[in-house]
């Protein structure tokens, strides 16, 4: 007579909640392992069963290319806004992190903080938005951890995501590398994806179709490193504290200035009008589907024709110069004709009344 | 987006820039205070200032009520939190004002104050409907527009027989603050700046209307327009107390026809009339005390004042010792004047009012201007 | 002190309440210092209240007032009829 094998009921996502037991590392962890992720993100690493991933050397290795890994912790609140989540986000985000080395994004890992008491469903919706956004773009997460904190001491779920990446031979993109005299290009609008979290946020509700900009950027950033490669100096993608503290970063990186043209910055009317409701400025807030690009000069019309090829990146301008300035300052002629700073955030980006 | 757009039209600038250089006298300089931080704010994101003639010196006045938020306000609204333990409602722009102990509403948050920032002070009165176990404060600060929307609420709270809801009042006058501006009792210490005219508020004056400046105009002989927010606005103002500067005139004009009329809000000045009564003296930071300058509740709704419900005693705290904040908010030095501002008073560490807010005449030169001293 | 915006009313609801809406971002908000605000009108917002009303005609009249051509008419500017002086 065969053993009946113990029957375990399965997950229920529909009313269940996350319990100490299922970061103890037993039973309830193991299944909350196979149910969910193992289900979602299933590839041949994950299928092993194992701690760690094991994978080939990329064949841009032999080239003399060189490995590219980052990280991101994600703390977005809310979990869920117009155009994304905080699943997708994090896979794009450490994507495009790694792209913005002229990388290709090859894998991915994925740890869990959770919450006592956090929904399953919320996990599920979650961790399937996770996994379509990595089939999408074509980066596995082969590998993860999880691990479970009392009710309180964590607002729901925290992710951190690592990315490992290849850039190929000869390719230097980094951010002390601008230089006077260099373009100053831009993806697209900004503003989106900080708006778009704004809006769900209880005390600043105000009905908009904004939805987040979040978006993978690897294979925009191919096409340009295949377009332009050896003369792109810096990449970087404005996510928190916007377009101005990334260019303010690398402004000082470098040891350059910027001058800027207000009206070649691309904003959508509603995120200028939202922005304006709440006394924002634009400038400083976060993109999740953006780049910035600093080439030199005699390569900016192909690298911007190259971008503008690509689907994310229709509405690329040329926003400005790079300039030679001790002090650093990113400068931009406003639409009505001034002259302004665009200095560093100060802080938190504050609703305010004045 | 319609009515604001138009108003910042660069064309226009560069237009009315041009006449307004053509307009003024040969050899004579004029000297005008833009009263109301939303217009400080205006010249200096839109790079305005750069755009006038040298011969126009535009002066920052004290219009901006977080900067002219003494310490001790700030320091009653900590306690409110940190030891009182009531959740203490507040708009963004009060976050980062510098108190004592080297302490701020964020940093008082950090510290375990339920301090929450809200867009209106209906959501203070929302949270005090929603936990009606706890003690819901709403820090009230602002001039004359921001005024009424309290006083609403308070008749509302009362309406509703609230018992957990008040209000830490510390509302202010524009009309009194302009007169201890031109009256400079202290002109001994702070010195004094000779006024050639104001740029008057722009949303303070569609609810106060345009009649209460007619003092400063019959009274102190000086011209008065009041501006609309934008860009363009400011400069046609500019150009209109040029005019009146030139001949000889000194009238109240209203360049913001769209929103403002003589009289005001009615309905608006009723229910800050109902609510509030003025104080006698209140201080203002980089002020001192001004007389009539502010607001506090009146006696049927002393229950919604935090200041008697939690016994709260105020205590005025100097400022630092190298802080020009008075001198500039009178306009009498310039945020460059000052020994501690960009080094050790910077926008990220404030120490005096004027650098808090976006609108104060440091934090404005800093973020937006102080380039131009590098050439 | 006034970071406050022409919105226009797109929604009245009940009692004070109403939607406005300013550039396609659209806003719950209270018209109660401004009851006798229709739908169509555009309306000051400040802090979550309309705090007066918006007159078309005027705002026509100050833009074009700002376009006022030919800077040598300066010494006849009080002849000009465009310049509104609305001094009580």
């Amino acid at each position: 007579m065969a053993l009946r094998t113990n029957y375990i009921r399965p997950l229920d996502f529909k009313q269940g909640r996350i319990d100490m037991s299922h970061g103890a590392g037993g039973r309830a962890s193991a299944q909350l392992i196979d149910e969910l992720f193992l289900k979602a993100f299933d590839n041949e690493w994950l299928r092993q069963g194992n701690d760690q991933a094991i994978f080939d050397a990329p064949p841009e290795l032999a080239q003399g290319g060189r490995l590219v890994m980052a990280t991101d912790g994600h703390v977005v609140s809310p979990l869920f806004f117009p155009g994304g989540d905080l699943g997708c986000l994090c896979v794009h985000g450490t994507i495009n992190d790694v792209a913005m080395a002229g990388a290709r994004p090859l894998y991915l890992s994925a740890g869990f903080i959770i919450e006592e008491g956090f929904a399953l469903g919320e996990l599920k919706a979650l961790v399937e938005s996770m996994a379509r956004a990595s089939r999408e773009a074509g980066v596995p997460i082969v590998t993860g951890d999880t691990k479970v904190v009392e009710q309180g001491k964590g607002d729901g779920v925290f992710i951190t995501t690592t990315g490992v990446g290849v850039v190929p031979a000869g390719l230097r993109i980094d951010g002390a590398l601008a230089r006077p005299g260099d373009a100053i290009l831009l993806s697209g609008s900004i503003g989106e994806h900080g708006v778009a979290v704004l809006s769900q946020r209880e005390s600043l509700s105000f009905g908009t179709s904004i939805e987040s900009d979040t978006a993978a950027l690897h294979t925009l950033v191919a096409d340009m490193v295949a377009a332009a490669g050896p003369h792109i100096r810096v990449m970087r993608d404005p996510t928190r504290g916007g377009l101005a503290t990334t260019l303010n970063e690398i402004a000082r990186q470098s040891g350059v200035g910027m001058h800027l043209e207000e009206a070649h910055i691309h904003v959508l009317p509603e995120v200028e009008a939202a922005c304006e409701l709440l006394g924002l400025d634009p400038l400083y807030i976060a993109n999740e589907g953006k780049l910035v690009a600093i080439c030199a000069p005699e390569a900016a019309e192909v690298l911007l024709a190259a971008m503008r090829a690509h689907p994310l990146g229709r509405r690329t301008a040329r926003i400005g110069t790079v300039t030679q300035d001790d002090h650093h300052f990113v400068q931009m002629r406003t639409r009505f004709g001034g002259r302004r700073v665009v200095d560093w955030l100060t802080g938190e980006q504050l609703p305010r009344i004045c | 987006m319609k009515y604001i757009d138009e108003f910042r039209d660069g064309a226009l600038a560069r237009h009315l820039a041009a006449r307004i250089a053509a307009e003024v006298h040969e050899g004579r300089d004029y000297r005008f205070m833009e009263f109301c931080g939303g217009h400080t704010h205006a010249l200096s994101r839109y790079g305005v200032t750069e755009l006038l003639p040298s011969q126009v010196r535009m002066i920052h006045g004290p219009g901006c009520p977080v900067c002219v938020l003494p310490i001790g306000r700030i320091d009653l609204a900590i306690r409110l939190a940190l030891d009182h333990g009531a959740i203490l409602c507040t708009y963004g722009d009060t976050m980062r004002v510098p108190a004592s102990e080297g302490l701020s509403l964020i940093k008082a948050k950090a510290r375990g104050g339920d301090i929450r920032i809200v867009y209106s002070v209906a959501d203070a009165l929302k949270l005090a409907q929603t936990h009606p176990e706890r003690e819901v404060v709403f820090f009230a600060i602002g001039f004359e527009t921001t005024t009424p929307p309290t006083a609403l609420v308070v008749k509302q709270a009362e309406q509703l027989n609230l018992r957990n809801f008040s209000v830490l009042c510390c509302h202010v006058l524009t009309p009194a603050a302009v007169t201890h501006i031109l009256a400079a009792p202290d002109a001994a210490r702070y010195g004094k700046v000779e006024l050639d005219g104001f740029v008057g508020p722009a949303h303070v004056s569609i609810v106060i209307g345009s009649r209460p400046y007619v003092p400063f105009a019959e009274g102190w002989r000086k011209p008065v327009v009041i501006a609309g927010f934008e860009p363009l606005d400011v400069m046609q103002a500019i150009l209109m107390l040029v005019r009146q500067v030139n001949e000889g005139r000194a009238e109240v004009e209203n360049e913001f026809t769209r929103a403002v009329t003589p009289d005001g809000n009615l309905a608006a000045q009723r229910v800050m009339d109902e609510v509030f009564e003025v104080r006698e003296a209140f201080e203002w930071r980089g002020l001192g005390l001004v007389p009539n300058s502010a607001l506090k509740l009146r006696e049927r709704f002393a229950r919604f004042d935090a200041e008697r419900r939690f016994d709260l005693r105020y205590q005025s705290v100097p400022d630092h010792k190298g802080c020009e904040c008075g001198a500039i908010l009178r306009g009498v030095k310039r945020p460059v004047d000052c020994k501690l501002f960009g080094s050790v008073c910077t926008p990220d560490n404030p120490v005096g009012s004027c650098m808090v807010s976006s609108e104060g005449a440091c934090a404005a030169h800093y973020s937006y201007g102080r380039f131009k001293e590098t050439g | 002190m006034c970071l406050a915006l022409p919105a226009q009313v797109v929604e009245r609801q009940g009692g004070d309440d109403a939607i406005v809406d300013l550039g396609g971002v659209r806003k719950a908000i209270s018209l109660a210092l401004v009851p006798e605000a229709q739908v169509g009108d555009y309306v000051i917002i400040h802090v979550g209240h309309a705090i007066g009303l918006l007159d078309p005609e005027e705002a026509a009249h100050t833009l074009a007032l700002f376009a006022e051509l030919d800077a040598t008419l300066a010494a006849d500017v009080r002849a000009t009829p465009a310049t509104p002086v609305k001094a009580p």
